[in-house]
């Protein structure tokens, strides 16, 4: 029996800004399915926090129920956690964005989670712009009750039983881009040079950063006739362009030619570098971004990368005007001033 | 790069570091385990078979296996691979000798002689015996072993042990010509032999001859190897109440423990250059400081200083070590005045030579540098086509391990000679590869990693080992600590093997992979590769696995160099791209030893 992480790692394992080993992201040992895609998203979140010099206390992950919403327990171990109920991450997430704005908020679903019991809570975190990451990890199905069709398995694709799915499935990254989200991605497990800067650009967006990740459930949904597949997945992907995060102190030393590159200023003043970019899509443009995905579906192929993004998004502080400091530090003078101050307020709406 | 060739016996065996790094290369995980699993007699015939006396080397081996372990990569300590060997010596039980060769043999009708009664002799002797050579070992001392038993002192190797083992050999028949000093190989040459061994290792003790004095005390002066034996054979048994061993070799560190069981008690050893640089292996030097002899450096002799005819001591000169920019040494005056140290007898102990004045020079065996044979050093043959060295004696002084490594070839040789086959058309190692998937989560190995610190051999209290030379000092690992020690092992022999077509680019083994080793990424030049890894790859002589291209264009590199064979890769590949097999390497004898 071998199932536990031996605890020796790389001797010569670089450290980041912040003193700590990629190793100091990690979690616990993965109890999901070997070759889950989802082990591979968790990975991608500790390697961008790593990159990033998160300090791990500075970050609160949330999730819901599902494969998806166990993972939060395998990366970043030393980080704020909140496992809540199925399909209300998006509130606990609101709560705890309200009680805290210094913390970096990651919100880990499923489709499940967010696209069937959660859909109400999901399409209304998007509609506030909650300042956070969401992460959907989508396989398709449902794994954890053996791999039913779920309401983002496209239809016509072949479930392990071989029946194909009769019903539409939900496009997460469509519909985010329809209620306004201000930054919307879709990208692949199974391609960390891509997956990985778009969640460092996400964590550094000021506004909802949805993040749809295709994750091949290995057990119930990668076998042929499947489009959420390893092999589908990585035979139909194509990218609005490469995606390349640098972080706000780097200086941009290579040149890009102007005609097929782009450079994004974020509001914390790091930058998104695009490359190789597609014909007729900007990525500051919606219209253009839902054009490509639907020409893309038409072509039935797999639209990946960053497909939206408005950098000065106004976020759910902004648009409550919210107090910067966190609750568990306003004293009771700054939250009680007294009866003079009472009288004030009261004065101003005579 | 190339994709790896796993089929290549010597890319995995590279992988196994204590094996490959051993000159006899004995599978040292898989007698680990079958110590681990109380199994002391499996174990102790591994040894036997690769090693020929694991009891022995149990307790003296220089452990060239120790300093490649892996785990000494990742924790502080290797295992204690060699006094893991003696846990297999210490607890095996007499049904080791069923598995043995047992004569008599249906004889050949060849006649090999074999000169010197050492460990490559001995060799050479268990490999060709169970062919049916009639085998004729000559040695000028009154029992086999050769240095093993005159130059090593019976407080580190018992003289059951090294009885026991030299007598597994002999008892295959050998024709034993004991206390016979061969003083002619021209001699030897006239006689029937077919072919001819010679095993007599450097005998010659390093001496001072020009050093003033030298010559005026020669009673009280000794040359060390030479004093070790006289001890070992029981002719000196004294010696003066002031010592002073000069050297700093593992023969110093000898002559000073066994000087301070004949009653030296002020023993001192002095030593011409900087601690740090002395030859000696750092566990010797260890037990000789135990019993208070102080270790006084960079500091040559000068003279012997003789006062009313008698020694009273030797005057040493004061030096430091600097060193010029092609980081060569010289060890230059500090200006001090020189210090006497006075001494009732001298031990010499500075290095050993090769001395082959029985062997006249004109045989055809020709002599080269150092006034050593020229040798094929792959056959250990000479420029006399039926004349084979091996052992110290080939290629001068090393250690035990070195000469049964020649004895298993130099048999080889031999042997392809008598049947008259081309000696270079070699045995290829056997080698087998074994699936070890018992279960999702279980091995036929006990694949968990556990840290733990190496653990002390105990040692028996000096007021009682001080004052018999013949107690041994280590005590070895009981059972139990034994496990505990052996849990330590890698295993590195259950090897990584990936298949290409197998994998579905997942990555899950490179997200579980504890120490980082594995990538995928675009091929490229070594060099440029080692630096595009999960973590650098930057231990060069460590190998990179790398894979066939994969369906993304991507190819898989695995950096051997801290890989805890955990097993996780394999366990969390969805394909079994990754399998985790056992693979046995095992150099091929003359003769094929456990029956």
């Amino acid at each position: 029996m071998s199932y536990q992480r031996p605890v020796f790692r790389h001797p010569s394992l670089s450290k980041n800004e912040v003193g700590f080993t990629r190793a100091d992201y990690e979690g616990a040992i993965s109890t999901l399915c070997a070759g889950c895609g989802h082990d591979s998203i968790s990975g991608s979140i500790a390697q961008a926090c790593y990159e990033m010099s998160i300090e791990p206390h500075r970050l609160a992950k949330l999730s819901g129920i599902g494969c998806s919403s166990k993972t939060p327990t395998y990366f970043l171990g030393k980080s704020h956690g909140f496992n809540s109920v199925h399909g209300r991450m998006p509130s606990v997430a609101t709560g705890a964005l309200l009680a805290n704005k210094d913390l970096i908020y990651l919100g880990v679903s499923g489709d499940g989670d967010t696209a069937s019991i959660g859909m109400g809570q999901f399409v209304h975190a998007v509609r506030r712009n909650l300042n956070m990451v969401y992460i959907v990890m989508n396989n398709g199905c449902y794994g954890l009750t053996k791999g039913q069709d779920s309401a983002t398995a496209d239809a016509g694709s072949i479930n392990k039983s071989g029946s194909a799915n009769p019903f539409q499935a939900i496009d997460l990254v469509g519909l985010g881009l329809e209620l306004g989200a201000t930054f919307v991605a879709r990208s692949f497990s199974g391609d960390k040079t891509q997956l990985v800067p778009l969640i460092k650009a996400a964590i550094s967006h000021p506004g909802f950063a949805l993040i749809d990740v295709l994750s091949p459930c290995v057990t119930f949904n990668n076998n042929p006739g499947s489009t959420k597949s390893y092999d589908f997945v990585r035979a139909h992907m194509e990218a609005t362009a490469t995606v390349d995060f640098v972080p706000e102190k780097k200086e941009i030393t290579v040149d890009y030619d102007e005609g097929t590159s782009r450079r994004l200023k974020l509001h914390d003043g790091s930058y998104i570098q695009l490359q190789k970019l597609a014909d007729n899509w900007d990525p500051m443009d919606r219209d253009s971004a839902l054009v490509a995905l639907n020409e893309a579906r038409a072509k039935n192929e797999i639209l990946t990368g960053l497909l939206y993004v408005q950098p000065e998004s106004r976020n759910l502080h902004g648009l409550l005007n919210t107090v910067d400091t966190p609750l568990n530090e306003l004293k009771e003078e700054d939250l009680c001033p007294g009866a003079a101050t009472l009288d004030s307020i009261n004065q101003g709406f005579r | 790069m190339n994709s790896t060739n796993i089929k290549d016996p010597e890319y995995f065996h590279k992988v196994v570091d204590c094996q490959y790094a051993c000159p006899a290369h004995t599978p040292v995980p898989e007698y680990i385990r079958l110590i681990a699993a109380g199994r002391y007699s499996d174990a102790y015939l591994i040894n036997w078979e690769s090693n020929v006396f694991p009891g022995v080397l149990g307790r003296t081996c220089d452990r060239p296996c120790e300093p490649a372990c892996r785990r000494g990569r990742v924790e502080e300590e290797p295992v204690a691979i060699c006094r893991l060997k003696r846990v297999a010596a210490d607890n095996k039980t007499d049904d080791v000798l069923m598995h043995m060769p047992k004569g008599p043999f249906a004889p050949n009708g060849k006649k090999i002689a074999l000169i010197g009664g050492g460990p490559a002799s001995l060799t050479v002797a268990r490999d060709l015996a169970p062919l049916g050579y009639e085998i004729h070992l000559y040695d000028d001392q009154e029992l086999g072993g050769g240095m093993m038993r005159s130059q090593i002192p019976a407080f580190r190797l018992p003289e059951s042990v090294l009885n026991e083992e030299v007598d597994y050999i002999l008892r295959l028949g050998i024709h034993t010509h004991f206390k016979t000093y061969v003083n002619s190989m021209k001699e030897v040459l006239e006689k029937d032999y077919d072919a001819v061994f010679v095993g007599t290792g450097a005998p010659k003790g390093g001496d001072l001859p020009k050093l003033p004095g030298r010559w005026d005390a020669a009673d009280h002066i000794h040359i060390g190897i030479q004093w070790l034996s006289s001890v070992a054979f029981g002719h000196t048994d004294k010696i003066g109440r002031k010592v002073i061993v000069l050297g700093g070799g593992n023969t110093a560190m000898d002559c000073c423990r066994t000087a301070r069981r004949l009653g030296g008690e002020e023993v001192k050893v002095v030593v011409r250059s900087p601690f740090k640089d002395m030859k000696a292996s750092p566990w010797e030097i260890e037990d000789a400081m135990r019993e208070d002899i102080p270790i006084l450096n960079c500091m040559p002799p000068k003279e012997f200083v003789i006062e009313n005819g008698k020694l009273k001591g030797v005057l040493f000169e004061k030096v430091k070590a600097v060193y010029d920019e092609n980081g060569r040494r010289s060890l230059v005056p500090t200006g001090e005045p020189d210090e006497l140290i006075e001494a009732d007898d001298v031990l010499v102990a500075i290095g050993q030579e090769n001395s082959f004045p029985w062997i006249e020079r004109d045989l055809g065996i020709e002599f080269g540098k150092w006034d050593m044979p020229v040798l094929d050093k792959t056959t250990f043959q000479s420029t006399l086509s039926k004349v084979f060295f091996g052992g110290d004696a080939a290629l001068g002084p090393k250690n035990v391990i070195t000469a049964v490594a020649h004895g298993h070839q130099a048999a080889i040789s031999i042997d392809l000679y008598c049947r008259e086959k081309d000696l270079f058309e070699r045995p290829a190692p056997t080698t087998n590869l074994i699936h070890m998937k018992m279960g999702i989560h279980e091995w036929a190995y006990d694949s968990a990693v556990v840290p733990d610190q190496r653990y002390k051999v105990p040692h028996a209290v000096k007021e009682v080992t001080l004052v018999n030379r013949k107690m041994e000092v280590e005590l070895g690992f009981d059972q139990p600590t034994g496990f505990k020690e052996a849990q330590r092992c890698f295993n590195c022999d259950v090897q990584t093997v990936f298949n290409t077509s197998r994998c579905i680019e997942c990555d899950a083994c490179v997200d579980i992979c504890p120490t980082s080793c594995i990538t995928f990424t675009a091929n490229g030049e070594e060099e440029d590769l080692r630096t595009r890894l999960t973590a650098p790859a930057i231990n060069l002589e460590q190998d990179l696995y790398v894979s066939d291209n994969l369906p993304t264009g991507r190819v898989m590199v695995k950096d051997e160099d801290v890989c805890l064979h955990c097993g996780l890769c394999a366990e969390r590949c969805p394909t079994a791209a990754w399998d985790m097999q056992q693979y046995l390497y095992a150099v091929t004898k003359a003769t094929k030893i456990l029956v």
